[in-house]
Formats: structure tokens, C-alpha cells, sequence
């Protein structure tokens, strides 16, 4: 198995797991669901980092997933308030934080159908931060008002929720969440993009500081971690991501 | 007692037009050369449900035109992209949709396995996954106050369909880790399992066989069938047959394509 030189230069990919890392902050267990390999780079790397801390489950993984009692026991675990952290992402995901995984138009004749909810219009309301994640920021996917609420952002006072979005990545800037107040605040723009191209790509009305810092790149100890540690562990996963981004081979 | 029986068709033989059919999420053993067999059988206005979703299976039996109505929480063929008959049925609207979220699925089948009518499950409310289900409903907590909360009415499926590595001569099939089958037999009025092989022995002899082995008891018919599951995979068994995907994800891009695939793959027997 051989992993990315150092001196290759700085991946999207890499910016962007680096950020989740970061966002994730000092947790006990971090999820991940399907299809992720962004989230699962930044998750196994925050575990790296944290010296074994937190547990990382990655859903589709047979080694970083300790489940036992069957496909319901992430969903009890999350229910207990026993995952702190977990990535969501959707179709269209609106200025309130509502997300939509099902369908554009009427829902019994739609234009467009997406898979489906999964998970979503439960583990919103349960998992104290969950990171919205969408790397197309168009304003196809980020609009006004979702077609079809797969889980709202914010909820009534008296539904049961200590859950909820805390950021949204993209692969142009950070957006924070504020559950208060039911909107986004721009936090950082990615080297090589403008704010002004958020502001053109984005759909829905968002909190623009007077000053937007760019977002910061990796210090050269994550990226180490990132590229020799972290990637061959993501082969098991997802060998072609893996392959792709970090040049990590398994042999057959 | 469970039926071993020699054939695919005759252990599937209590799927009739109309069925309401459990099948599992597509990493814990999908009985996929069944799938096939029930193709070629031409059923029909079977009632799906994915505990808690589906992939290929679903994909091929709604382009196949053998699914009424689907309750899952989504369809999709993973890295291999959307899962293109379940979208075209969804949009012309040929087959009934029933979106759910994944642990309101674990838990109504739970409330099956335990006889009780319901199951209540936090979340949901708000969303218009509740909002399009009008056979769940909200309450007020009867323990706390003013503490809204859904109730899932209990899932009884006719039959639950799966596929797992073993079984011993007497039916106790082998699941390992796979928990959500031994839920999905509990509560279903019939369990017809496809295995890779049967073994001599007694399964719940051994401890640590018997922590991961579904009891004969809750199982009706069980037939042999190596690489049942391909191309899904089988649990530390065998992988995604990456290729046949993108093979079928391309393919099942059009119905003309569609159609070539189940020539090739499902109605000609040499291949399934």
C-alpha cells in the first residue's frame, strides 16, 4: 500500500475534510452514514488526532462499525443522545435548514425523486450536531424554500429535539447555524473562491459579516495524518475515493 | 419445521400476487437469486417493504412490473448512482409510495415481533414524511406534558425474504450479526430463506453460533443458493460485484436497456 507524497498540493477534498474535523470538535462518538467518504475522511481523522478519541462508526465499514443488534442500534444509540455528531446532506437544503431527500414538485406526481429520507427525519432531532454537507452549492440546491421537508432545521418549543444542524460545507464556504434565529451566517470562504460567489450561487437569504475570512487550510502535521494514516484506513470503504484523492492502492 | 427444499421456486411458493414482502437493506444478505426466480415467475402487485431500504432488489422488481406499492425509507444503488426504475415508477407514478425514515421501520417491525400495536419514535414531527402518512399518528405523551410524539402502527408482513451463509439440517439459519433478519422473521407471518450452503450439525449447540442463529422455529422454507446474494454482497462473504452494477446502473438508465438486462440476466437461467 502507498499513500500521497507530502509536496502534493492541497486537495478540495482535503480542505473540506479538514474543516469537518474541525467543526466536529472534542465529542465521544462520531456516525457516518452511506456514501460519505468527505465526512468519513474528517470523522477518522478527528479520531487520529484525538489520540483514539472519539469512536468513529462509519455505517458502511465492516472494521469501524460496532454494531451488534442489527441496523436499529445506530438509530437506539442516537436516541439515547449516545452519537454526538453525524452528517446529513439533501436534494435541495433551504435558508431555515430544512432538508429535502425525496422528491421536487407534488409528491404524488413529482419532477424530480431523490431516494429518500434514510435516516434524516429522525437522527435531525436527535444528534446534538449534525453537519450539513453538500458539495454542488448552486442555486439548484440551496433554495428559498425546500420542495418536500425530509426533516425541518428548527422545531416548536415543546417537540422533543436537543438535535440539530450546527454548519453547512459546501464546496465553495462554511456556513454556520443559528438555531435562534432559523438561519445561516456565512463563516469562511474556501482559497480560490469570493464572497460574492456565494452570494450568486446561493439561493436563500443568509448572515453576511462585514469581514469573511477564508477558510483555513490544513496545518502540514493534519495533512500528514490525513494522507498516511487516515487514507489507508479509508480504502476499506471507499477504495475508489481513497485511490483517487490520496493515490492509496490496495493490492488485490 | 422448516421445508428444505430443492428448488427456489417451490421455497417461494407461499409469495403470492399480492404479498406483503419484507426484504432487508442491501449489506445484510439479499436474497437477489430468489429475487430472480420470482421475476421469472411473473408475480404480481407485490406490497414491498424494505427494512428499512433497498437497492437493486427493489429496482429490479418495480422495473420488472411486479410492485404495487413500496414502503422504505429510500431506494438507491449506492455509489452506483439513483436507482433508476424505482425513480421513472415513482415519477409516472405506476407504483404507490410509501416514504418512511429508517428507525420508524426498525421500530414497527419491532412492535410486530413483540404483538403490540404500535410503536411510539421520537423525531418526525414537522417533516413531510409524517405529514404524507396518514396511517401514523401523534399523540400527546400520556406521561409527560404537552410532549407531542408519533405512534407507527405495527408492521405484519406475510412473508419476510432473505438470504444468509448457513442453515443445519433441522433450519436454524445462521445470521451473524445481521440482526435486523432474526426481527424481520419474528414478525412476519412466513420466513423463506435462501442460504449458501447447509450444514451437518446443530447450529444452537454451540454458543457462539447460537448468539447469531435464527431458530428453525420462526423459519418456513429454506433452499440452497451459492451467491444467492450476487451482485449484492453476503457479509464477510463475498463483496459488491462492482462491475455487474455499473453494468446494471447503465443499462437500467432506459427501459429498452432495462428490458436487455433482464433478458440477459434474470429470464435467461444460464446466468442467474
Amino acid at each position: 500500500m502507498t499513500a500521497a507524497p507530502p509536496e502534493q498540493k492541497l486537495s478540495n477534498e482535503e480542505l473540506l475534510a479538514s474543516v469537518i474535523a474541525d467543526l466536529i470538535g472534542d465529542v465521544r462518538h462520531v456516525a457516518v452514514g452511506n456514501a460519505s467518504p468527505i465526512p468519513a475522511t474528517a470523522a477518522l481523522l478527528a479520531r487520529e488526532r484525538g489520540g483514539g478519541k472519539p469512536y468513529v462508526s462509519l455505517l458502511q465499514s465492516r472494521k469501524h462499525n460496532f454494531f451488534t443488534d442489527g441496523g436499529r442500534e445506530l438509530f437506539d444509540c442516537a436516541g439515547q443522545g449516545r452519537i454526538d455528531v453525524f452528517f446529513l446532506s439533501g436534494g435541495e437544503i433551504d435558508g431555515e435548514g430544512n432538508i429535502n431527500l425525496v422528491s421536487i414538485g407534488e409528491y404524488e406526481h413529482p419532477k424530480v425523486r431523490f431516494p429518500g429520507s434514510f435516516g434524516a427525519a429522525y437522527l435531525y432531532y436527535v444528534v446534538p450536531k449534525v453537519i450539513l454537507f453538500r458539495t454542488e452549492h448552486s442555486r439548484r440546491t440551496l433554495v428559498p424554500k425546500v420542495s418536500f421537508v425530509s426533516a425541518p432545521g428548527t422545531s416548536p418549543e415543546n417537540v422533543f429535539r436537543n438535535g440539530g444542524p450546527i454548519a453547512l460545507v459546501t464546496n465553495r464556504c462554511v456556513f454556520s447555524f443559528d438555531q435562534t434565529h432559523r438561519r445561516f451566517r456565512l463563516e469562511s470562504v474556501h482559497p480560490g473562491h469570493a464572497v460574492s460567489e456565494v452570494a450568486e450561487h446561493t439561493g436563500f437569504a443568509y448572515v453576511q459579516p462585514a469581514a469573511v475570512p477564508e477558510t483555513p487550510s490544513p496545518s502540514a502535521e493534519t495533512l500528514r495524518l490525513m494522507r498516511q494514516v487516515v487514507a489507508p484506513e479509508l480504502a476499506e470503504v471507499y477504495p475508489q475515493f481513497a485511490a483517487r484523492i490520496f493515490g492509496v492502492r490496495v493490492p488485490a | 419445521m422448516p421445508q428444505i427444499v430443492p428448488t427456489l421456486d417451490e421455497a417461494l411458493a407461499s409469495i403470492a400476487d399480492g404479498c406483503v414482502l419484507a426484504v432487508p437493506r442491501e449489506n445484510s444478505g439479499v436474497a437477489m437469486a430468489a429475487t430472480r426466480a420470482l421475476i421469472r415467475r411473473g408475480v404480481k402487485r407485490l406490497e414491498l417493504i424494505a427494512l428499512p431500504t433497498s437497492s437493486l432488489q427493489a429496482d429490479l422488481l418495480i422495473g420488472a412490473g411486479c410492485v404495487a406499492l413500496i414502503e422504505t425509507s429510500a431506494v438507491s444503488l449506492g455509489e452506483f448512482g439513483p436507482a433508476p426504475r424505482f425513480t421513472a415508477a415513482v415519477i409516472a407514478g405506476s407504483i404507490k409510495m410509501k416514504d418512511a425514515t429508517c428507525p420508524a421501520l426498525h421500530a414497527a417491525f419491532q412492535a410486530a415481533e413483540k404483538g403490540v400495536p404500535f410503536f411510539p419514535l421520537r423525531g418526525l414531527i414537522g417533516s413531510d414524511v409524517l405529514a404524507h402518512r396518514p396511517d401514523w399518528r401523534m399523540i400527546d405523551n400520556p406521561f409527560g406534558n404537552n410532549d407531542p410524539i408519533v405512534l407507527l402502527p405495527a408492521i405484519k408482513p406475510d412473508v419476510a425474504l432473505f438470504h444468509s451463509p448457513m442453515a443445519d439440517r433441522a433450519g436454524n439459519v445462521w445470521i451473524g450479526r445481521q440482526r435486523e433478519l432474526a426481527t424481520m422473521a419474528h414478525a412476519s407471518a412466513k420466513t423463506i430463506v435462501t442460504v449458501e450452503k447447509i450444514v451437518d450439525g446443530d447450529l444452537l449447540a454451540d454458543a457462539t453460533l447460537s448468539a447469531g442463529t435464527l431458530p428453525g422455529f420462526y423459519v418456513d422454507s429454506i433452499a440452497v443458493a451459492p451467491r444467492g446474494a450476487w451482485p449484492l454482497p453476503l457479509p464477510d462473504h463475498y463483496a459488491w460485484d462492482e462491475k455487474h452494477l455499473a453494468e446494471y446502473a447503465r443499462l437500467a438508465a432506459s427501459e429498452e436497456g432495462f428490458a436487455k438486462y433482464l433478458e440477459q440476466y434474470v429470464y435467461d437461467r444460464r446466468a442467474a
